[in-house]
C-alpha cells in the first residue's frame, strides 16, 4: 500500500520542513519505505514551495505523483495549481483561515479543513502552523502512528530542548482537529 | 551494516566518498549537484582532506586530474553542461589512466537547459565523454542506497584499473531523500596501503618514470601502442557488465530503465504483474559496458515487446537496445525531458498501451 502526499505553500509556511518531518520522523521509527522531494528552481516571493512525500510498505517508483492519494494546501495559489493532481476519492487539507472552502469546485474528493494559521496565532506560535497541519494530517489519515511524529519531534529539536514541547503540543492540537473532522 | 539514516542523495554520494577514502573534492557550483561540494565544504576539513571551490568546471576538473596524479583518492562533482566543459579533462586523464572518480547529477539538456532533473548525457557518457575514443566504467545508481553503495565501490574500480570512473545519476536521484545504510569507513592504514600499492606511478616527489599518472600516455611508447594497451585493459570489461534482471522468467513485455527510470519501472512492472501481463525489466547498473547479452539472449518466440523508459527526448539509451535486439521485436518509448518528470502512471499507460498492441 502506498501514500503520495503533496504538501504546498507559501515559502516561509514551512511547508519544507512539514514534509521532511514526517518523512524522516517515518524512516527512523517505522520499517516502511519512504521518499522525499522538494520542488526546487527559479522560486518567487510570495510563490508557491511545495515537497512529496510517498510512504509505502513495498519500493517506491517515482517520488513524484500527479495523481495524489493527499493533498495538503497551505494558500490559494497551490489550491488553484495542485488540486487538479488529487485523485478522486482523495483526502485535500485546507489552511482555512486563508483558504476559501468555496474555491474548491470538486465534489469527489474528501476536504479536510483546519484553520492552522489562526490556531497557530492562538497559541502565539505562528511558526507552528506546519505542525499543527501534519498533526491534522495524521489523525485523519492514519499514515503513521502519532508516536513517530513525537519522537521525529524530539529528535529534530535535540539541540534546542525548548522547542519540543510546544511543538508536540501544536501536533497534538492538530491531532485533536483532525479527529473532529474525521468523525464528520 | 549501521543505523539506518534519511540522507539526499547528493549528500549521500559525498559522504560514501569520504568513507571510502576520498580526501581531496574540487567542484563548481551548478544546480542540482550543489549539495555534493557543500557536504564536502564540512566533511573533508573533519578527515583531513582538501577541498577547493574551483573558479570553473575547466579548473576543478585539472585540480581532480592534479590530485588524483598523487594516487590520493579523488573526486568532482557537476552538472550535465557543466560536465560537457570536463570533457578535456576527463579525455586527458583517461589519456594518462588516472583513478579519479566524478559524478553527473543529469539535469535538462541540451545547452543550459533546465535545473530540473533529466537523463539527457546517456550517450555523452557512455560513448564519448571527450575526444579520442576512450571508454570508461559508468554506474547508474536507482535508489539514494545505490548512490552510496556505488560512489563507494566506483574508487575501488578506479584503483582496480587505474582509469577514470564515471558515476551518472540524475537531479531527482540527487535531491530526493531516502533512507540508507552507510558502508564503513576506511581507516587511514587502509588508505596508506592504496596509495602504497600504486607509489609506481604517482607523482609524489620521485623523479618522474615512463609510468607516471600524469603523463598523458605515460603507460607505453607512441599512442598506438598506449591505445592498444587500453583495449585489452577494455576487453577485460565483460566481466564489468552488470545488470538486473527483474521478474524477467516469463516476462512479455520487457521494460529498459536506468536510473531514475527504472525505479518507476519497477513499480509499474509489479503494478502490470496486478492486472494480469507478464512484464519484465532489465535494467543496466552499469550503463557502461552495456549488457548487449541482457537483451540478446531473450527468448523472441516469447517476448513482444519492449518499453525503453528514460527522461531524455529523443531517446538515447534505445540507441543500445536496437544494436542488441537487431529488429526482433518492437521497441516503443515513454520518455520525458527538458526538465520535465516521469510519473508511474505515464510509464503504466505506455506500457498497457505496448500490451494492447503486441500481445
Amino acid at each position: 500500500m502506498e501514500r503520495n502526499l503533496m504538501i504546498a505553500g507559501f515559502g516561509g509556511q514551512g511547508v519544507m520542513t512539514m514534509g521532511k518531518l514526517l518523512a524522516e520522523a517515518t524512516s527512523e521509527s517505522t520499517d516502511l519505505q519512504v521518499s522525499f522531494f522538494p520542488s526546487y528552481g527559479a522560486a518567487m516571493r510570495g510563490g508557491t514551495a511545495n515537497c512529496y512525500v510517498v510512504i509505502s510498505d513495498d519500493e517506491i517508483g517515482a517520488p513524484v505523483s500527479n495523481n495524489l492519494d493527499d493533498l495538503v494546501v497551505m494558500n490559494g495559489p497551490s489550491l488553484r495549481k495542485f488540486l487538479p493532481n488529487l485523485k478522486p476519492g482523495g483526502n485535500l487539507f485546507i489552511n482555512s483561515t486563508i483558504v476559501d472552502r468555496a474555491e474548491v469546485k470538486r465534489d469527489d474528493i474528501r476536504v479536510i479543513e483546519a484553520p492552522v494559521t489562526q490556531m497557530a496565532l492562538d497559541i502565539k506560535n505562528e511558526r507552528a502552523l506546519n505542525v499543527l497541519m501534519l498533526g491534522v494530517y495524521v489523525a485523519v489519515t492514519d499514515a503513521v502512528p502519532e508516536d513517530v511524529i513525537i519522537k521525529g519531534i524530539e529528535h529534530k529539536f535535540e539541540a534546542k530542548p525548548h522547542l519540543i514541547a510546544p511543538n508536540v503540543d501544536a501536533f497534538k492540537m492538530g491531532i485533536e482537529v483532525g479527529l473532529k473532522e474525521k468523525a464528520k | 551494516m549501521s543505523e539506518r539514516v534519511f540522507m539526499k542523495g547528493c549528500e549521500a554520494i559525498a559522504e560514501a566518498a569520504t568513507r571510502a577514502g576520498c580526501r581531496f573534492f574540487a567542484g563548481y557550483p551548478i544546480t542540482p549537484q550543489n549539495e555534493i561540494p557543500e557536504y564536502f565544504a564540512r566533511r573533508m576539513p573533519e578527515v583531513g582532506g582538501v577541498f577547493v571551490q574551483g573558479e570553473s568546471e575547466v579548473a576543478s576538473v585539472n585540480m581532480l586530474y592534479g590530485a588524483a596524479s598523487t594516487g590520493t583518492r579523488a573526486m568532482s562533482s557537476s552538472s550535465s553542461c557543466g560536465i560537457s566543459l570536463y570533457s578535456e579533462g576527463v579525455s586527458y586523464m583517461n589519456a594518462a589512466r588516472i583513478p579519479a572518480v566524478y559524478v553527473n547529477v543529469q539535469r535538462g539538456g541540451p545547452g543550459i537547459g533546465a535545473i530540473q532533473p533529466a537523463q539527457q548525457d546517456y550517450l555523452q557518457a557512455t560513448k564519448a565523454s571527450g575526444n579520442g575514443g576512450f571508454r570508461m566504467l559508468v554506474l547508474a545508481p536507482a535508489t539514494v542506497q545505490e548512490c552510496v553503495d556505488m560512489t563507494y565501490r566506483a574508487f575501488d574500480l578506479a584503483a582496480k584499473y587505474q582509469n577514470p570512473v564515471l558515476v551518472l545519476t540524475d537531479g531527482v536521484m540527487g535531491t530526493m531523500m531516502e533512507p540508507v545504510e552507510l558502508p564503513p569507513m576506511k581507516s587511514d592504514e587502509e588508505l596508506a596501503e592504496l596509495k602504497a600499492a600504486y607509489h609506481y606511478r604517482a607523482v609524489v616527489g620521485h623523479p618522474l618514470g615512463e609510468a607516471v599518472f600524469c603523463r598523458p600516455g605515460g603507460i607505453g611508447g607512441g599512442w598506438e601502442e598506449i591505445n592498444k594497451e587500453t583495449v585489452k585493459m577494455y576487453e577485460t570489461w565483460d566481466s564489468e557488465v552488470e545488470y538486473e534482471e527483474f521478474m524477467m522468467d516469463d516476462a512479455e513485455i520487457v521494460l529498459a530503465a536506468y536510473g531514475i527510470s527504472a525505479r518507476i519501472s519497477r513499480y509499474v512492472v509489479k503494478a502490470l504483474r496486478k492486472e494480469g501481463i507478464k512484464a519484465g525489466m532489465i535494467r543496466p547498473i552499469k550503463v557502461s559496458p552495456f549488457p548487449y547479452e541482457a537483451f540478446d539472449k531473450l527468448d523472441f518466440d516469447r517476448v513482444k515487446g519492449i518499453l525503453n523508459v528514460e527522461m531524455s527526448i529523443p531517446a538515447q539509451m534505445k540507441w543500445d537496445i536496437e544494436y542488441a535486439v537487431h529488429g526482433r521485436c518492437p521497441i516503443a518509448e515513454s520518455l520525458r525531458s527538458g526538465g520535465e518528470l516521469l510519473t508511474n502512471d505515464q510509464v503504466l499507460a505506455a506500457a498497457r498501451a505496448l500490451a494492447k498492441e503486441v500481445l
